[in-house]
């Protein structure tokens, strides 16, 4: 277990040490911001709009301001996602220093998950940024706590499910670029799996839309944990480093 | 120490190595050479379990590359042709991630990051950040990152390739100075280097080993027959021949380019005679000056152009080329 933080430790540092790691948080604040502004700009003005007509049943900050921020968020994770995860590994193959690795006294294992928790560290640092926005709402509102947790609890499951599967992809190339598009490609495809749905309602349809990374997150945004998306994420979180650690495997037989 | 029995590994389309066998003794240090693509890199990434082998078996201090690596690991330092270093850390920095991945104890750390240090003459730019550091320092730190866990076994990757002459000797003497605790492999295609450093020389050719000897067993193994250049000053160049032909055990003497004042020979021998003390006496004797005299033709350049001279027709893939794609 120490060889695991030994890494994760490394790799985080080694995101903190390049402007990538503050350039990702800069441009999820800066996104994350606009949608926060526009959605509590959309809620003021709907909630002046219901007391100038006379309604006093009062609006959900949580339905109209958190869900679909959260929503948003997790969209933009998986743009952002495919640049962490595309250097773990086809960096070190490129410059070698993955033969240190390899050599040392320490497992497959431990090497794939230290680096999937440093970067699902870095992940953390970046979603950390949206507390600031949160932070105002409990300030000048009265928002549920309980749905933004497990709201943010999906980002997590959901952004170590992509990352993961970046993990894999980055071990079958030397070049980072390659490993980053073609981890965008796959985030994309799951994302936009889960449209099949809305215009068939065949049983292939449906199973399609299962696999789509984003029709899990939206129940958790609600509020809801459900353990089926539970399961979802857990088993293609350990199937995307169950791929990486064949992979590297393989890596010494072909080699 | 390290035991290799009928040692293949084929890639997926040349062998690069095929049924090789050697054993090296506790403390000693095993030159490994050969040309580029020869079978060096890929035999020392399966001593290091970074490559499993096709077919034979590997074994080091006893453990098997293949079923107990992480034992073999932790007994061995290693330095691959390219140093593995992170180029955006500070020197101290990577040292102690490399401490702590070998598994030395939290507390032991920071010492032997000090010590690896000490030991390779880095101390003064530890907390350099690697990616600034000449070529020269890369490859002290990659051996400070190899000798860290003091590991029994040390296997270096051509450990003087691309430094400067100065830094080469510097190099040797860093190896020179581990050897007394550590049995050392290190390959390398300059052969001075072999000559210098190490007790034992295993010549590799197209994934075959051509020899595998202590470096004064190979020079003698030439030796039934001696080739020597000789230099006299003060004397004409016919009368000197005459004298050297005289010489008992001397086979042919032939002229070689001489100026007014000096005049050069190559003796040849007969078989078993060592004839360079009777014409080294045989030219005082005459009262002339013997300017030179030294033996040609045994350099282990020649005995390993020699051994490796064979099948070299065939075109050969590079080896490196099919490394960790």
């Amino acid at each position: 277990m120490r060889n695991v933080f030994t890494i994760c430790g490394k790799e985080l540092k080694s995101y903190f040490t390049s402007p990538i790691a503050y350039l990702l948080m800069a441009l999820f604040g800066l996104i994350f911001g606009y949608f926060f502004f526009s959605a509590t700009v959309f809620f003021v003005n709907a909630g002046m709009r219901q007391q100038l007509g006379g309604q006093s049943q009062p609006m959900s900050i949580n339905e109209y301001v958190i869900s679909p921020l959260l929503g948003n968020a997790s969209v933009v994770g998986l743009f952002l996602i495919p640049l962490i995860s595309m250097r773990l590994f086809a960096e070190e193959k490129r410059t070698g220093t993955i033969e240190l690795l390899m050599t040392s006294p320490i497992s497959d294992w431990e090497i794939i998950l230290g680096k999937w928790l440093g970067a699902m560290s870095m992940y953390l640092c970046i979603l950390a940024v949206s507390a600031i926005n949160v932070a105002l709402l409990f300030a000048w509102g009265r928002p549920d706590w309980r749905p933004i947790l497990t709201g943010f609890l999906g980002l997590i499951l959901q952004g170590g499910t992509v990352l993961a599967i970046g993990t894999f992809i980055s071990t079958t190339t030397k070049n980072q670029i390659i490993a980053g598009a073609a981890t965008f490609s796959v985030c994309l495809l799951l994302w936009v799996l889960s449209w099949v749905s809305s215009y068939n309602d065949a049983p292939w349809a449906q199973a399609v839309a299962y696999c789509s990374i984003l029709t899990h997150f939206e129940p958790f945004s609600k509020g809801i944990i459900d353990s089926k998306d539970l399961v979802f994420y857990i088993s293609a979180i350990f199937l995307g480093l169950f791929l990486t650690s064949r992979s590297l495997e393989s890596l010494r037989w072909r080699a | 120490m390290i035991k290799v029995e009928g040692l293949t590994k084929r890639y997926a389309r040349h062998v690069a190595v095929k049924n090789i066998s050697f054993e090296v003794g506790q403390g000693e240090i095993v030159g490994f050479l050969g040309k580029n693509g020869a079978g060096k890199t890929t035999t020392m990434r399966v001593l290091t379990c970074f490559l499993p082998p096709t077919a034979g078996k590997a074994s080091v201090a006893g453990f098997d590359v293949l079923d107990q690596s992480i034992e073999v690991k932790k007994r061995i330092g290693y330095l691959p042709e390219t140093p593995p270093l992170y180029p955006e850390m500070e020197i101290a920095t990577y040292l102690t991630f490399v401490a702590k991945l070998k598994g030395i104890p939290a507390g032991e750390v920071q010492k032997r990051v000090d010590e690896a240090c000490e030991r390779t003459a880095i101390a003064d730019v530890k907390n350099t950040i690697i990616g600034k550091l000449s070529k020269g320092y890369r490859q002290r730190v990659g051996l400070a990152q190899a000798i860290i866990h003091n590991p029994p076994v040390l296997i270096l990757d051509e450990p003087t390739s691309g430094l400067d002459p100065e830094q080469q000797r510097e190099a040797r003497q860093l190896i020179a100075s581990l050897s007394g605790d550590h049995t050392i492999i290190l390959s390398t295609h300059i052969l001075s280097e072999v000559e210098q450093s190490c007790s034992k020389v295993i010549i590799i050719n197209n994934g075959e080993i051509v020899a595998s000897d202590t470096v004064s067993n190979l020079h003698n193994r030439r030796r039934a027959t001696e080739s020597v250049h000789i230099q006299v000053a003060g004397a004409p160049a016919s009368q000197v021949k005459q004298r050297l032909e005289q010489v008992p055990g001397v086979a042919s003497v032939e002229s070689r380019d001489s100026s007014d004042t000096l005049v050069s020979f190559e003796v040849h021998s007969m078989e078993n005679y060592a004839v360079r003390p009777e014409l080294a006496r045989a030219i005082v004797q005459a009262g002339w000056n013997l300017t030179e005299l030294r033996p040609v033709g045994e350099s282990l350049e020649e005995i390993f152009l020699e051994l490796t001279k064979s099948e070299t027709a065939a075109p050969k893939e590079k080896e490196e080329e099919a490394v960790a794609q």
